[in-house]
């Protein structure tokens, strides 16, 4: 598979989107929060709280939406400064009950729009960043799709950073990379190969800890085996003390 | 100066403004005797806009200026010292033509990258500090530039110094990918190690600020002070424009917008940037430093 075939997979409408996972991985233990408790409810992050074998914790995804409709009214994952304070709040609120925090991430990247800019865009992603650095509780952050730049991000600054096989994660879209460079947004083929942004390449960089196999269809053996894989990794990571997994938190980024 | 050049600024095509749009919004001072507001449109001397900290004198207008120069206007005079000036990027992920593009940037802003850390004193009050340059890459955020801020912080909390940045920049550096991404991970990082020791962090926000570098430690600061008129946010203009298809207010996304929107604590004129930084220190640092009473930092300056 080329590396744009990985950008037309993250993009395709039929995969499975961050309330898919949830669905399939929590069930009905979901509990959806709204809110940032400041100016509004973004659609674009869905979150809340759920059991997973037995533990609380909390879950946070940026959603595209599974049907036009759906896109429409989460913007198409694309979220607003209040989707970021939302995820943070919760994550706040992950850390006072000390539960871990499990990020689903998939967006071409936060919004770009003028209620976005009035809103403080830069300063909500730049929080979320901060604070996620000194997360007293683990952070566990999943990219299924698109991981597009500071919008995505902003929900990954973890312990750790896993990849489905056919996600993306880059700075730049393909195409506004090749109208950079070459003038021209239909040589997003070639600038695709250019960014490095399959997760073959970014795990050769050091960049994530694991790629998940995607199934030829998607079938209830990903999200099992998901399921058990999250448990397991978020067992390990409650045993480390909050100071020494935000150390090993600094020190995963610091190194880049 | 022959008097050909002198006359160099009347011709309505100068060569600056074929280099795109940028160059066409933003000129930089050319080396000549005059030069043109491209606001107010009227002709000063050169000499006088040097004088006047590279502001227009007729309407306030805030040249660019290169990160040295910002250095020289806002420290203590002979008190910067720089760290890690000889770091330099390399190709990290074999991006096309980026190899070409660092050799240029280093050639026409004879630095090693987009920003400038060290030591520096004003007002007699330690600081440390890091000054992005807008003449490397548009002061974008490569691996180098996210080392060196994260060691001027790391630094500061080592020291319990203050830090003071002036960012420019047109956000995360494409041509290294995800690597650029991830240094604003490393940066707020190195930013929160900083704040949580108790220390103080000023930014000074100069045009433009944009993209990574706005979504992480641009607006990280404790204190954060802009230029007038300087075009900060996450998303530049041209990009909103097309998300939106519509034309954007004027003065969406300048320092006086934030401001009004609760982004920035002031709008500092470049004029009043030392002292207003000095006033700041003052009242989060106990005394100058010993070694800086105005006796000792003529002597230092030797």
């Amino acid at each position: 598979m080329s590396a744009y075939d990985c950008v037309t997979a993250a993009r395709a409408n039929n995969r499975p989107t961050s309330i898919d996972y949830i669905t399939r991985i929590f069930g009905d233990s979901f509990f959806e929060f709204h809110g940032d408790r400041r100016f509004a409810d973004d659609k674009a992050v869905v979150g809340g709280i759920a059991e997973l074998n037995g533990s609380p914790v909390t879950v946070i995804g940026l959603e595209k939406g599974r049907n036009l409709k759906e896109r429409m009214d989460r913007n198409f994952g694309a979220a607003h400064p209040e989707g970021y304070r939302k995820a943070l709040r919760l994550m706040k609120q992950a850390e006072k009950f000390k539960r871990p925090v499990i990020c689903f991430v998939d967006t071409a990247g936060a919004y770009c729009g003028i209620g976005a800019e009035e809103r403080g865009q830069g300063l909500a992603i730049a929080e979320n960043l901060m604070e996620m650095m000194t997360l007293r509780t683990p952070i566990l952050s999943i990219l299924i799709g698109e991981g597009g730049s500071g919008g995505a991000l902003a929900l990954a600054v973890a312990d750790e950073v896993w990849m489905l096989e056919n996600a993306i994660y880059s700075v730049i879209s393909p195409e506004g990379c090749a109208s950079i460079l070459w003038k021209d947004s239909g040589k997003a083929a070639e600038a695709s190969e250019c960014l490095k942004l399959t997760s073959k390449d970014l795990f050769k960089l050091g960049v994530i800890e694991r790629i998940i196999r995607e199934p030829k269809d998607v079938d209830s053996k990903l999200f099992d085996s998901l399921k058990n894989l999250i448990s397991e990794t978020l067992e390990k990571k409650k045993e480390l003390s909050p100071e020494r997994l935000i150390e090993l938190r600094y020190n995963r980024f610091r190194k880049f | 100066m022959n008097t050909k050049d002198i006359f160099n600024f009347l011709k309505p095509k100068n060569e600056l403004e074929n280099q795109g749009e940028f160059a066409e919004n933003h000129p930089y001072i050319p080396d000549e005797l005059w030069v043109k507001c491209p606001i107010c449109k009227n002709v000063i001397l050169s000499s006088d806009l040097v004088d006047n900290f590279k502001v227009c004198p007729k309407c306030g207008y805030h040249f660019r200026i290169a990160a040295r120069q910002r250095i020289e206007m806002t420290v203590d005079e002979g008190t910067f010292t720089e760290f890690d000036a000889d770091m330099t990027s390399s190709n990290i992920i074999d991006f096309p033509d980026y190899a070409r593009k660092l050799k240029n940037a280093k050639i026409n802003s004879g630095e090693n990258e987009s920003v400038i850390t060290g030591m520096a004193k004003i007002g007699g009050y330690d600081t440390v500090m890091a000054v992005m340059n807008s003449q490397f890459m548009m002061g974008s955020m490569g691996t180098v530039t996210g080392e060196k801020v994260t060691r001027a912080f790391e630094y500061a909390a080592e020291n319990q110094l203050p830090i003071i940045i002036f960012t420019v920049s047109g956000g995360a550096r494409m041509q290294e990918g995800i690597m650029s991404l991830m240094q604003m991970a490393k940066t707020s990082g190195a930013a929160k190690k900083h704040s949580d020791a108790g220390l103080l962090y000023i930014t000074v926000l100069t045009d433009p600020t944009t993209g990574g570098v706005t979504a992480s430690f641009a607006m990280e600061g404790d204190i954060i002070l802009a230029e007038p008129h300087a075009l900060i946010g996450f998303a530049g203009p041209r990009v909103i424009e097309q998300t939106i298809r519509q034309k954007l207010p004027k003065d969406f996304q300048s320092a006086e917008f934030l401001l009004e929107k609760g982004f920035v604590d002031a709008v500092v004129e470049r004029k009043d940037m030392k002292s207003s930084l000095a006033r700041i220190l003052s009242l989060h640092c106990s005394v100058p430093t010993k070694e800086s009473t105005k006796e000792d930092e003529d002597n230092e300056c030797i």
